[in-house]
């Protein structure tokens, strides 16, 4: 019998709001801890709850953007738990009714495109973070109450590599529309995953087993693969599942077993006393709608469309989005896409690579700078060794336009077969032996010849005319060069 | 002047017109606390300093004629559960005996800007739970007309610092009927206000949908004068009614006439209900017809489901609320155990007295996976039904009438071997808690050992002023205002 996996996933990704969902304490953690917190974070008693607007407008935008609908109704409820980072030992969650539901998005695995359904999106707090040592354990509660959005896939993924893919894609989504950092390593993205076995085509789910902390891509993939080896051993041996939840060391790349579960947790949910439902208007929808910019799989497509790139091309830049834009402004100041994506890609990302350049908003060149450069290439006006000097320069800090620079410092590149000419007789003249070379038919002397003509006008030489003036002196075919080359 | 029989409007008025200074108002106020509460057991705190200097800073504006707020030297004691930095907050539990808020109270600011004084902390049912204060784990409060009775709970040592004279104003909290119970049963006015108008920030969590903090006052009108000043809008509790209040004071005297006042006949039918008691509540309904009310005859149906709906509710809420006292943050903590779980554990053992601990394991059961549909569920569902039964009176009848508890004030250890009888003294009381409707407790009589009886008014939710103007009404005809206990040794 064959067997398949069954993956679902559950994402918590923490909203960048400027205070908490519940208080008015500042949401961020890398404070000293303990001094972001007030009387309602630390769950004193007698202090009650405020929802923040802004936390909720943002998770509707989040919400939005991974397709979900938004019910005109919306409550919070309590989850109850016992954990020292919990203060309450209640997290202000979302049950049954959550503020979005039934969205999707549209992954892409090898040129398959596949739909992933998402259930669900809701709101909560964060909790603390407890430290331990050998002998004490603390808590900073700076991070509790920051707003989290909890997304819930359907059980849609039949592979690691899809899981990671819609993992991938809901992170540029969620990075896309500003929602969240989705810092995995930082923990402002985690994601938890579902998985269970089954025969194929059987409806119902195997029992499912849980990991916790993938905090990476690579953990992901690796951590499903692990335990889905597991589970089929297990299924093929004709053994019982035991509904198992896993963790995943990130250093080990291993998995390791954290409780096997008799029964499910029993987290006495019921609606929460101190919030009000939220009603939700469907002008604030299309409000918070309207404010949501292209996304990624829409800028995919448009830019194969509009501007000819190719597949490649276009997954590239809309891995980064502010880099998209500027490969955009390029494009459109230059008047040539192709050569634009092409220097984006590779020129300007190894630069910002090298000089450990986060952003390509601290890039030293500008799109107009860099599209000026691309006309110069594309008029002949300049060659490549030339317009990457410049380019180089340019990236260090050099502030006069590159128009400017080649006019004063003369770089344009001689394409006047004259002084080619007079340039390659004295080079013939003191150097009889590759002479002899090349017309006794060695062709592969010609890019020695090549090069000693661009030494000789001093790196300004346009190549094709350089070719051209060898070909004809020497009685060879110049598509043969140009083939050598 | 014996300054500790005046009322809060009187104390205000000879105040402002420098008839008498705040510090000789809260001496004397102090002063017979001092004397009297080692016996009354109102307070659990009392903080004369400060309050020494509160006064003396309203006299010192007053001298320089500087604006004074409406309650201008006038010492108001706070129930226990309500926050003002610098003294305890312990709930009359162990588990918060040595706690202190870093946070106010809406209530106690909104009080602080209308210059009242704070007198001390009263004591209660252990996190508001009872109807006798017998649950606090600090002390006894007795009954100011009598000292071999409980004073009712669970705002009893607020209702007790009224009756004895120590305040003429007091803060309490009622989830279940925790203000207009202990009011009736010392004698005095009692209000729960209407979900929504007083802001519960900075009020310890009970029942969150069911709480509300009211006042004690010996009269009507200061009943009125202290709602002005607590009421209104407050961005901190997304429960609270976002329109302004209105003035409590202004119509109190417009009189009764043309209002229709409903009777629920099933209150009146109750086998619990004392017979002394029933007789005064229906001689004071007649003195309110007299006024010129109309009575007619209402039903509210559900009254034989109010206290089992109340118990799933209240005590759900109350689990999850009380679910933080665990020893890892604040409060008591637990010496000697060596993991988080028996440390949460042995705090909650040795920090919750066994009433709060009953109730706690209720509550948890009634949301229990399995049990939350056949318990917590359809208590809201009946909780709907009790407040459509309230619409329903409200649409033959302006406010409705009934005793407010079954009995006048008990003994102690009367029935704290019976939870249920015990709970049973709220049964008048609890239904407008869950229909969030307000109620007020006026004195309406005295049974034959001289214990009080009291009268509970009832209103449409946000009918709070009419409530209080056909309170005073009433009391305007009964005479039975500003009693105070006389107390032995006096």
């Amino acid at each position: 019998m064959d067997y398949e996996i069954v993956i679902g996933l559950e994402v918590h990704a923490q909203l960048l709001t400027e205070t908490k969902i519940f208080c008015g304490c500042r949401n961020k953690f890398t404070h000293e801890p303990n001094t972001n917190v007030c009387p309602v974070c630390l769950g004193q008693p007698g202090v009650l709850p405020v929802l923040n607007k802004k936390a909720f407008e943002l998770g509707m935008k989040g919400a939005l953007a991974l397709n979900c609908e938004i019910p005109p109704r919306t409550k919070f409820d309590r989850k109850h738990y016992y954990y020292p980072d919990l203060p309450k030992n209640y997290q202000i969650s979302q049950y049954d009714l959550p503020m979005s539901e039934r969205g999707y998005l549209d992954i892409n695995v090898d040129g398959v495109e596949k739909r992933i359904g998402i259930t669900r999106a809701h709101l909560e707090e964060d909790a603390g973070k407890l430290m331990h040592s050998t002998d004490s354990s603390v808590v900073d509660l700076n991070r509790t109450g920051t707003p989290l959005l909890e997304i819930v896939s359907e059980p849609d993924m039949r592979s690691g590599a899809e899981a990671k893919a819609y993992l991938e894609l809901l992170k540029l989504t969620l990075e896309y529309v500003g929602v969240s950092d989705c810092n995995m390593e930082e923990g402002s993205l985690r994601c938890d995953a579902n998985i269970s076995v089954r025969p194929f085509g059987q409806k119902e789910l195997g029992t499912k087993n849980e990991i916790k902390n993938m905090n990476s891509f690579k953990g992901v993939e690796i951590a499903l693969q692990l335990v889905a080896e597991k589970l089929f051993d297990a299924t093929k041996k004709g053994e019982k599942i035991e509904q198992v939840t896993w963790g995943y060391s990130i250093e080990k790349q291993k998995i390791f077993k954290m409780r096997v579960k008799e029964e499910a947790n029993d987290y006495r949910y019921f609606p929460e006393p101190d919030l009000p439902p939220v009603e939700v208007s469907r002008e604030w929808v299309e409000q918070v709608r309207a404010t949501l910019p292209e996304l990624p799989r829409a800028k995919h497509t448009r830019f194969m469309d509009e501007y000819s790139l190719s597949d490649y091309d276009a997954s590239v830049l809309m891995q980064d989005k502010p880099l998209a834009a500027y490969f955009e402004d390029v494009a459109k100041a230059s008047g040539n896409p192709k050569d634009s994506a092409n220097w984006v890609i590779n020129d300007v990302a190894r630069e910002m690579k090298e000089r450990n350049i986060s952003g390509i908003s601290a890039f030293p060149v500008k799109p107009e700078t860099l599209a000026e450069l691309l006309a110069l290439v594309k008029g002949n006006t300049i060659n490549m060794p030339t317009a990457r000097a410049l380019f180089a320069r340019l990236v260090q800090g050099e502030t006069a336009s590159p128009k400017d620079i080649v006019e004063k410092e003369c770089l344009a590149q001689v394409s006047d077969s004259g002084a080619l000419k007079e340039a390659l007789e004295k080079i013939v003249a003191a150097n009889p032996k590759q002479a002899a070379e090349i017309e006794s038919g060695k062709h592969q002397t010609a890019m020695w010849f090549v090069g000693q003509i661009m030494k000789e006008m001093k790196g300004k030489a346009d190549p094709q005319s350089v070719t051209q003036v060898i070909a004809e002196r020497f009685g060879i075919d110049p598509g043969l060069l140009q083939k050598k080359k | 002047m014996e300054l500790t029989s005046l009322t809060a409007a009187e104390i205000a008025a000879a105040v402002k017109n420098k008839k008498v200074s705040a510090r000789e108002v809260v001496d004397a106020h102090l002063a017979r606390a001092e004397k009297h509460n080692p016996v009354i057991g109102a307070f659990l705190h009392i903080d004369a300093a400060e309050a020494r200097a509160t006064a003396d800073a309203v006299d010192a504006r007053i001298s320089r004629k500087e604006p004074v707020g409406a309650l201008a030297g006038v010492p108001v004691a706070l129930k226990d559960n309500l926050a003002l930095p610098g003294q305890p907050l312990t709930c009359s539990s162990k588990i918060l005996k040595n706690f202190k808020p870093p946070f106010t109270a809406h209530v106690v600011e909104q009080l602080q800007k209308a210059d009242a004084v704070f007198l001390g902390k009263t004591n209660l049912d252990e996190f508001a739970m009872g109807s006798s204060t017998e649950n606090s784990a600090m002390q006894l409060t007795r009954n100011p007309w009598n000292t071999d009775c409980v004073p009712g709970g669970s705002s009893g040592g607020s209702a007790a610092a009224v009756a004895a004279g120590f305040a003429p104003l007091a803060l309490g909290s009622d989830t279940g009927g925790s203000i207009r119970q202990p009011a009736s049963l010392c004698g005095c006015v009692g209000m729960k206000p209407s979900y929504g108008l007083v802001s519960r920030y900075g009020l310890v969590a009970f029942g969150s949908s069911l709480d509300q903090i009211g006042p004690f006052a010996r009269s009507v009108e200061d009943a009125a004068l202290i709602m002005n000043a607590i009421s209104g809008p407050d961005r901190r509790d997304s429960t609270c009614r976002n329109t302004p209040a209105p003035d409590f004071t202004a119509n109190l005297n417009q009189g009764v006439k043309g209002l229709k006042i409903g009777l629920p006949k099933e209150y009146f039918e109750t086998s619990g209900l004392n017979a002394e008691v029933k007789a005064a509540v229906l001689a004071a309904v007649d003195a309110l017809k007299k006024e010129g009310a109309e009575l007619v005859e209402v039903s509210l149906s559900m009254l034989d489901y109010a206290v089992p709906t109340y118990y799933i509710v209240a005590t759900a809420e109350a689990s999850s609320n009380l679910a933080r006292y665990d020893g890892a943050h604040y409060g008591h903590r637990a010496e000697g155990t060596d993991n988080i779980i028996d440390l949460f554990s042995k705090t909650r053992e040795e920090g919750f007295g066994s009433e709060v601990k009953r109730r706690i394991m209720l509550g948890t059961y009634v949301l229990s996976a399995g049990y939350y549909d056949a318990y917590y569920l359809r208590a809201l569902k009946v909780r709907t039904r009790i407040a459509q039964d309230f619409a329903q009176a409200f649409g033959k009848a302006d406010l409705i009438a009934s005793p407010v508890a079954p009995e006048t004030a008990f003994r102690f250890g009367e029935k704290t071997a019976d939870p249920i009888s015990m709970y049973l003294s709220d049964i008048y009381t609890i239904s407008t808690n869950l229909a969030a409707v307000p109620a007020v407790s006026v004195p309406c009589g005295v049974d034959s050992q001289g214990m009080p009886i009291g009268l509970q008014l009832t209103a449409p939710r946000f009918g709070d002023d009419l409530m209080l103007r056909a309170a005073a009404a009433y009391e305007q005809v009964s005479g039975l205002r500003n009693r105070v206990a006389p107390l032995q040794g006096n």
